[in-house]
């Protein structure tokens, strides 16, 4: 039977088994959003603007692993999208976007809204398409799906042209897969294993660092079966909070610039640095002739070009994070190995006891941190998914939450995206609808895409967010305090424009304040037991600083404020360390 | 140190953009690049001549195995390739000196292409070396135009898998 290019769309979105399109409409996008009218499923959620359906995809991808659909129109609409994308690659998300196009005999010729999406987006996509054919389409989307979740994660753009959309074809969803350029790999090299796995069973300071890999590839029981299985202490990164539970004992923060002193310090004094899904990233190294100049460094990542792209590696394994640690478990039974690390746990644990995250408390003042260690608190005994803004918001999120289970905890690393965390928590929410999805929130950040409280509003999605409201961009007002003489160029927005409550209210959602400490727990609870969407304006001070810090280019040993202390030779246990040699 | 990549893409619209712009950026500067078609007409062979030191090339030859459309990448060795270009040179040509021309087009086997009242356009392939030093030669006759097809370059049969 002959349907139309946006029909053959549907088709294939639902034959992919996408449940839901974040989207805007516009002149090009009309033959396929009204082939989607009809249908059930996928379910359209209509934004508010476009950069907002990308990372509302974004969040729903990160906590269910699934890739969603975003569908826009051509020109604005489609470039709105260019800093969603760029977030999602930056963070190696699955996603689809799907950019309508002027019809193809005008390509070329700047018609009314053209812009060249695929020229645009070659370096924020892991692939792109554009379509010529009515007939390519089906194959199109089942490359464009393959290509988006299998190796590394990551966005794939289909620019449509909308003679394209309106063209006929005979629909054929049954065509395998074949693109001779991508086949990733996915089991490491056994030679490979063998030598990781050596290395674990000799290290006597070993340290597990997972990042956002993990995740990806759904290891986190195999990293927790190492990690028990050789008593090995674990880093997640920004991007691998959740693949560890944080109320582990052997769990050890989240190392780099905002991280734990005692994180940073056990990376500095490991013998044995195990990489599994991260990238080195230099918000997590700082100075990298200074990062784990002791360890010898195990690299498992399933993108190639990550291993020694910037550490050089001794024993590089290119490989799914799941497989792989499958394959050093059932190495080091193999081999008989036992834990050795008690001493150095205790090494560890001594740091931990002695330098803590604190901030100081006084009368009269609303701390930032405070209000995350009640949301942490309140939320203890709830399914709960906490997402961050870019900024001081999303550090303290970093340093006060417990983050328990995979997939729970969504915030932006690579790209730093401000505006990100409110629209991520949308998806997140439809995507986790029985979950208490959180956002927490700068008020600069939430400014940047506050206007999908109508669409949280109008589709029922009862997202909370909760404002750190400090009047100032805050993380620029601090490297400003720090590092520019305390001159707040450009820094400053008042915390009184917009009245957060109002704005809530305005667009139908609940609107709470909290001014002093007493006042944050009703708040909080009223928002979190409402049904419905719901923002919480805390009026916290300006003068908080993220703490500790390594400053710009510094060794992540020697940081700034937080409990003195560092660097790392200086803060060891003589007679602890003997133990661990012993 | 230059390096001669060889790559196999496929022969689609756009696969130049994504590969010359993926060396743009990542900071590399691509000296010569020469592109067609293979005996397969489905691909396209890029013969790419860059500077860079071993290992940020290694890290940039891995984000050119990344692009979906990169089937093959050969780092070629220097003394296990065969590499050759087609330079065009319009020299300055008075008629009595196009004698003297003609015998150094005749030294470097290169032909004479083309004859006008006062230039003689030549034809020459070769290897870079021989080319450089016959532009050498032709420079002091005044070379009003010229134009290169960028090195293509295969590895020996020697290197072929038996």
């Amino acid at each position: 039977m002959r349907i139309t290019g946006a029909e053959a769309l549907v088709k294939s979105l639902q034959a992919e088994g996408v449940e839901v399109i974040f989207g805007y409409p516009g002149g090009v996008a009309l033959p396929i959003f009204d082939a989607l009218y009809d249908v059930e499923s996928p379910r359209t959620i209509l934004v508010r603007h476009e950069q907002a359906a990308v990372h509302a995809a974004d969040g729903y991808a990160r906590v269910t692993g699934k890739p969603a659909a975003v569908i826009v129109t051509s020109g604005p609409g489609a470039t709105n999208t260019v800093t969603g994308i760029a977030n999602a690659f930056m963070d190696s998300v699955p996603m689809v976007i799907i950019t309508a196009q002027v019809a193809t005999h005008v390509i070329g010729t700047d018609a009314f809204q053209e812009s060249d999406m695929t020229g645009i987006t070659i370096p924020i996509t892991k692939h792109n398409y554009l379509v010529k054919e009515s007939a390519e389409l089906p194959n199109v989307i089942k490359e464009a799906f393959h290509i988006a979740t299998q190796g590394r994660p990551g966005p794939v753009l289909i620019d449509l042209p909308v003679d394209v959309s309106k063209g006929e074809l005979d629909f054929d969803y049954s065509r395998p897969v074949n693109i001779p350029g991508f086949k990733p790999t996915y089991k490491g090299h056994s030679k490979q294993i063998k030598q990781a796995a050596q290395l674990i069973a000799k290290a006597r300071k070993p340290l597990l660092y997972a990042g956002g890999g993990v995740l990806s590839s759904g290891a986190w029981k195999e990293l927790k079966e190492l990690a028990e299985l050789m008593q090995l202490p674990v880093v997640t990164t920004l991007m691998g909070k959740g693949a560890f539970p944080e109320d582990h004992h052997l769990f050890v923060g989240m190392p780099g610039m905002h991280g734990a002193k005692y994180t940073n310090y056990a990376i500095t004094e490991t013998d044995l640095l195990i990489g599994v899904g991260v990238r080195f990233d230099d918000r997590v190294t700082g100075k990298l002739a200074a990062f784990a100049t002791k360890a010898k460094v195990i690299h498992l990542d399933i993108d190639p070009a990550e291993i020694g792209k910037n550490k050089a590696v001794d024993v590089p394994i290119v490989g799914d994070a799941a497989n792989g640690l499958s394959a050093i478990i059932d190495e080091l039974r193999k081999m008989g190995a036992e834990p050795r690390t008690d001493a150095w746990m205790r090494v560890i644990d001594d740091w931990r006891n002695r330098f803590p995250f604190h901030y100081h408390t006084a009368d009269g003042v609303l701390m930032p941190e405070y209000v995350v260690e009640r949301i942490r608190e309140l939320t203890k005994d709830r399914p709960t998914v906490i997402c961050t803004e870019v900024g001081q918001n999303q550090m303290w999120g970093c340093q006060y939450t417990k983050i328990r289970e995979p997939r729970t905890w969504v915030s932006s690393g690579g790209l730093g995206t401000m505006g990100f965390g409110f629209p991520a928590a949308m998806g997140a929410q439809v995507g986790r609808p029985e979950h208490l999805v959180i956002d927490i929130a700068g008020d600069g950040s939430f400014q940047m895409n506050s206007q999908e409280l109508a669409t949280v509003f109008i589709n029922r999605i009862p997202v909370k967010v909760v404002i750190l409201n400090n009047g100032v961009l805050g993380m620029v007002h601090q490297w400003q305090e720090l590092f520019y003489d305390k001159r707040y160029a450009s820094s400053i927005l008042g915390q009184d424009s917009p009245d957060f409550v109002k704005l809530a209210e305005a667009y139908g959602c609940l609107g709470v304040r909290a001014t002093t400490a007493e006042e944050v727990d009703a708040a909080l609870q009223q928002a979190f037991d409402y049904d419905g969407p719901a923002v919480v304006d805390c009026r916290v001070t300006e003068e908080a600083c993220v703490w500790p810090m390594v400053a710009p280019g510094g060794s992540i040993d020697e940081m700034l404020g937080g409990i003195p202390g560092g660097p790392v030779s200086e803060m060891l246990d003589g007679e602890l360390l003997e133990e661990v040699w012993e | 140190m230059h390096h001669t990549l060889s790559v196999l893409v496929e022969n689609k619209p756009g696969v130049l953009t994504r590969v010359a712009s993926l060396f743009a950026r990542r900071g590399f500067n691509i000296d010569s690049l020469a592109v067609g078609i293979t005996e397969d007409p489905t691909l396209s062979r890029m013969t790419i001549v860059v500077s860079a030191e071993d290992t940020p090339l290694e890290q940039v030859t891995k984000q050119l195995h990344k692009l979906i459309n990169v089937l093959k990448i050969q780092d070629l060795d220097p003394k296990e390739m065969i590499d050759r270009e087609l330079v065009l040179f319009k020299v300055n040509a008075p008629p009595e000196r196009r004698h003297e021309i003609i015998e150094i087009a005749n030294v470097f086997r290169a032909k004479i292409v083309d004859v006008g009242k006062n230039s003689l356009t030549i034809e020459a392939t070769g290897a870079g070396d021989k080319l450089a030093a016959m532009e050498d030669l032709l420079r002091a006759y005044g070379i009003k135009e010229l134009a290169r097809t960028g090195k293509i370059a295969l590895a020996r049969g020697s290197k072929d898998p038996q």
